[in-house]
This record gives C-alpha cells, sequence and structure tokens, in this order.
C-alpha cells in the first residue's frame, strides 16, 4: 500500500488542495458542502484587476474623463480627506449617509415590530393591516421619492421618512413571520408550566422570534443603505451619493469612482457587523 | 375526591371542508392518584386528543375532566407536560428552562435555584445546568423536559409520546428514568405512546384505544410496573407473562389497523 502524500497547509490555504474536510466529499460534483474557498483564484482576481489599472494608468490608454488612473485617483482621495468635497468634509458625506439609514432602520423597528406581532396574534390588526402591507410591499420605496418630496421637501425629514418606509414594511413582515414560526407545543409547554399571556409573549414568542427580527433588521440594513445613495443621487446636498452626482455634473470621474467604492466598503461592513452581532447576540437561531 | 375522573368527554371536530369527525366518544376513564397510566392506539384513536382535553388546551363538546374534583376549564400548572422533542426553550440554558416554571410563578431565586439543581442531579444531568439546550442530545433533551415539568411539582404529569423521538437503546434507559421518577415523586402520570412494549412495562393500568369513533377498547391491570423496581427491564420484557400480553395487544390494534384500511379500500 503507497503512502499518501499529505497536501502542504499552503496549498491548503490557498484552497488548491482539498482540507481534511473537503477532502471527505462522497461524491466528486454536486456536493456544494464540500467545495473548498478557492482563495488562489480570489487572489489572482483582486491583485490581475489591481495590475490592469496600474498599467493601464501607466500606459495613459484610457481617457480619465472614463476611468481616472491610479494616480489622479491617489491624488483625489488626498483632497477628498484634507479638504473634502465641496466645502464639507468626506466623513460628513458619509457620516450623513450612514447616519439616515440608521435612523430610518429605526424608526422602521420601532413601528414595524409590534405591527408585525399585532398581526401574528390578531385578527384584528391582520385584517387591518394586511391590504396595507401586502399592497406596499411589492412598491420599490424609490418610487415614492416624488411624493415624499412633495410631503416634506428634500430636507432631512423626507429622506429619513423615506427608508423608515423601506424598513417598515421588511420588519413588519419579519416580525409578522417570527410570531407565526413559534412551535405550538412550546407555547403548550408554557401554558402547563403556569405562564400567563402576558409571559408567554414576553418569555416565549418574543425570543421565539428574534431570529427573524434580526434577519428583517440585517435585510433592512441592506435595502437601505441602497436607497438612501439612490435618494441622495435625486435630492441632497450632502452624502455619498450626492457626492456622486454633483462630482459627475463637473465631470470629476474620479470622485464618482472613489463614492463608488465607498458605497461597496461600507454596505459589505454593515453586512459583516451585523452577521457578527447576530451570531453575538441570538447563538440559538436555527437550533430550535 | 383525588385523581383524575375522565366523565363522558366526546370530542367533535368540524373539518374545514365540511363534515365531522368524532375524534372520542363517550369516553369514561378513572385515575387514581399516584397511579401510572398509559394510552396505546393506531394513529387516528383520539390519544393526543384526550391528552389535549385534560390538559385543557381543548374543551370537549361533551362531558368533562375533573382533578380533584374541580372541572378542568384551561391550561394550569397543576397539570405538567412532556411533550416528545422540540418544546424546550433553545433561547434559554439548561437550568433556566428547568426554572421557567417557578420563575414565572415568582418563586424566590436562591430557593428555585437549589430545587433546579437537585433536580438536574435527579435526572443525571449535574454537570449540565450552565449548557444551552441545543448542545445536549435527544435523550438528555428529554431528561431536561422531565426536570422542568417536576420544577413545578404538578398533581398530574401528561407525558405526549416523550421517549417517541429516541433511539431503542436511549429510550430504554429513559423508561428506567421514568420509572423511577414516578416511584420517587408519587405523581399521577398519563403516558401516551405508540409502543405496545413500553406501554406494558410502565403502565400499571393500560388503556387500548380504538378508532372512529376514538374510544377506550380494552383496559389492563398489569404488574410489570411494580417489578420494574426490583427486577431488570430486559428479563421483564422476555418474561412469558409480558410477552403474551405484548402478542395480544399487537394483534388486537393489527386488527383495527386493518379494518381501517378494509374501510378506506371498501
Amino acid at each position: 500500500m503507497s503512502e499518501k502524500k499529505e497536501p502542504s497547509d499552503i496549498a491548503i490555504w490557498l484552497g488548491l488542495a482539498d482540507n481534511a474536510f473537503t477532502r471527505q466529499k462522497t461524491a466528486k460534483f454536486g456536493d456544494a458542502s464540500a467545495i473548498n474557498s478557492g482563495r488562489f483564484y480570489s487572489i489572482i482576481i483582486v491583485f490581475g484587476l489591481g495590475a490592469l489599472w496600474v498599467l493601464t494608468s501607466i500606459a495613459g490608454v484610457i481617457e480619465p474623463f472614463y476611468w481616472p488612473t491610479i494616480g489622479g485617483t491617489w491624488n483625489r482621495i488626498y483632497l477628498l480627506v484634507t479638504e473634502g468635497f465641496r466645502g464639507v468634509p468626506l466623513w460628513e458625506h458619509v457620516g450623513i449617509s450612514v447616519f439616515r439609514v440608521l435612523s430610518g432602520v429605526f424608526f422602521g423597528a420601532l413601528v414595524g415590530i409590534p405591527l408585525g406581532f399585532a398581526m401574528g396574534l390578531s385578527s384584528v390588526a391582520r385584517g387591518l393591516f394586511d391590504p396595507v402591507v401586502e399592497f406596499m410591499r411589492p412598491i420599490p420605496p424609490l418610487a415614492l421619492i416624488p411624493l415624499i418630496i412633495l410631503w416634506f421637501g428634500i430636507d432631512e425629514t423626507a429622506k429619513i421618512f423615506l427608508l423608515f418606509l423601506a424598513s417598515l414594511f421588511i420588519m413588519t413582515i419579519a416580525a409578522r413571520s417570527g410570531v407565526s414560526s413559534v412551535r405550538i407545543s412550546k407555547v403548550h409547554a408554557a401554558y402547563s408550566l403556569g405562564a400567563s399571556k402576558a409571559q408567554i409573549l414576553r418569555h416565549v414568542i418574543l425570543p421565539n422570534a428574534l431570529p427573524e427580527i434580526f434577519t428583517g433588521l440585517r435585510t433592512s440594513m441592506g435595502v437601505c443603505w441602497g436607497t438612501v445613495v439612490a435618494a441622495e443621487l435625486v435630492a441632497a446636498d450632502r452624502g455619498v451619493g450626492s457626492m456622486i452626482m454633483i462630482a459627475k455634473n463637473f465631470l470629476q470621474t474620479d470622485t464618482v469612482v472613489i463614492g463608488i467604492i465607498i458605497i461597496g466598503i461600507i454596505g459589505y461592513i454593515i453586512e459583516i457587523l451585523m452577521r457578527y452581532l447576530e451570531r453575538w447576540l441570538i447563538p440559538w437561531k436555527g437550533k430550535g | 375526591m383525588s385523581g383524575i375522573a375522565i366523565d363522558g368527554v366526546s370530542m367533535v371536530f368540524t373539518l374545514s371542508g365540511g363534515g365531522e369527525v368524532h375524534a372520542l366518544q363517550d369516553v369514561n376513564l378513572d385515575v387514581r392518584e399516584g397511579e401510572l397510566v398509559s394510552v396505546l392506539g393506531p394513529s387516528g384513536c383520539g390519544k393526543t386528543t384526550l391528552l389535549n382535553i385534560i390538559a385543557g388546551f381543548l374543551a370537549p363538546t361533551a362531558g368533562e375532566v375533573r382533578l380533584n374534583g374541580n372541572v378542568v376549564r384551561g391550561p394550569g400548572s397543576e397539570r405538567g407536560m412532556v411533550f416528545q422533542q422540540g418544546a424546550l426553550f433553545e433561547w434559554l440554558t439548561v437550568a433556566d428552562n428547568v426554572a421557567f416554571g417557578p420563575n414565572m410563578a415568582g418563586k424566590p431565586r436562591a430557593e428555585t435555584r437549589d430545587k433546579v439543581e437537585h433536580l438536574l442531579a435527579t435526572v443525571g444531568l449535574a454537570d449540565f445546568g450552565k449548557k444551552p439546550v441545543y448542545q445536549l442530545s435527544g435523550g438528555m433533551q428529554q431528561r431536561v423536559a422531565l426536570a422542568r415539568c417536576l420544577a413545578n411539582d404538578p398533581d398530574v404529569i401528561l407525558m405526549d409520546e416523550p421517549l417517541g423521538a429516541l433511539d431503542a437503546l436511549t429510550r430504554e434507559k429513559m423508561q428506567g428514568l421514568v420509572l423511577k421518577l414516578w416511584k420517587d415523586t408519587g405523581k399521577t402520570i398519563i403516558l401516551i405512546t405508540h409502543s405496545v412494549e413500553e406501554a406494558l412495562f410502565l403502565g400499571e393500568k393500560l388503556i387500548v384505544m380504538a378508532p372512529r369513533p376514538g374510544r377506550i377498547e380494552k383496559i389492563y391491570d398489569l404488574p410489570f410496573a411494580d417489578e420494574g423496581m426490583t427486577k431488570s427491564p430486559r428479563d421483564i420484557k422476555a418474561g412469558s407473562e409480558f410477552v403474551a400480553r405484548r402478542e395480544e395487544i399487537l394483534s388486537m390494534i393489527w386488527e383495527m389497523e386493518e379494518e381501517i384500511m378494509g374501510q378506506a379500500t371498501g
């Protein structure tokens, strides 16, 4: 019997060789749980794209009007950080966008969670709000912008109200489905342990719904982040979205690209933070 | 009078598409205080419905259930329940699950802590109090469910297939634990099961129910639960009397099943 050679740690880390877990796959193709990270190819693509940018910048083959050079972008980042964009510091553009998202999600959760609970537990609340929620759900928040501008103008209230609406229906539906997902044997067990209705709500239905509420919060954050940028494109003097739009009017392609990168990074950070919070706050998720 | 009196209980369910199902028809049964009664029957014989009525989750369409002379009108902490699985609170630790009843009743924390510690030791989980319940095996989770029920010191324990989801070996071990807890605490227990062997081994009294309409077919008085205190479970289950009873009841249930199949096809 020939000894099989162990792959090196580096090969495993790069995903070029199977690790101890993915090696055990019982099907050559189709076992999606046993696909390794393929990190080597991630590195190739990231560095490849970076190198392409450097090379085209040096060769000067792309008009900066279409895509900025890497040197020009770097200078612009320096300018944006030190002087800001049109008199407003860069961190303030980013900060105001993040603030709008957090406010919108906060108010959306504040109203949506109790509303979802009521809809899950009372037929009166379900009857009253079901048509409204089901009607509003498929409408993209952006389609509401004109109406909201007519109502609130273009000040801060308008933007936060838009984001509130965007998160409200997501939170309502998440809370309602969290309530509906409670297993009846848990409710029965609590009743036969002497719990009152209020105690059932607080100690059984609420904790049981938390995982779905948190999933709703995560979705809300993502949707609101997308919506805030788009809303700022339409009407705002500050915020990452407005920065991109104004920069476009001045043909500052580098600022546009930087704005897009910032939007991507912040969105990614929000998602990672929410996942981390979820694992920390709701370790029982999916274990019921 | 003490104990449970099931007095002329009938339950008719109305189907959503119209039509009626007689889940229980005129069921009469007295359960003495401290008795362990097992209930057996093919699917659809109404045994879970009967348990839900005793627990107070369902109101019977006719008749009534009395506990110590008082008519049952809803769920209450004097009637504890143990379910098949998935009825533990996965957001609480093992100890907090067991302490749920006393905590809801606002009992002093220190007293509850001692009680929980004692109960966890009784069910063989002394060092598991701080663990989340989802890290425990199925058998251990059912031990927690038993301890959680006992923490409330109920008069009656209603068990709905508590060992149904366990593997055969764990199940036998848990049967021994149920028997021990019953002897130690002197609680009245009504146990619903699909397993003829389990019903024979644990029940002082065994109720065989029949379907369509759900009713009590036959009642046995059995010696095996008492023997279980002194003799080994394997010996009891291999004894000639036990085997004879098992075959008798199995063929009775087979006949009921075949009758249902005949009705369905014929």
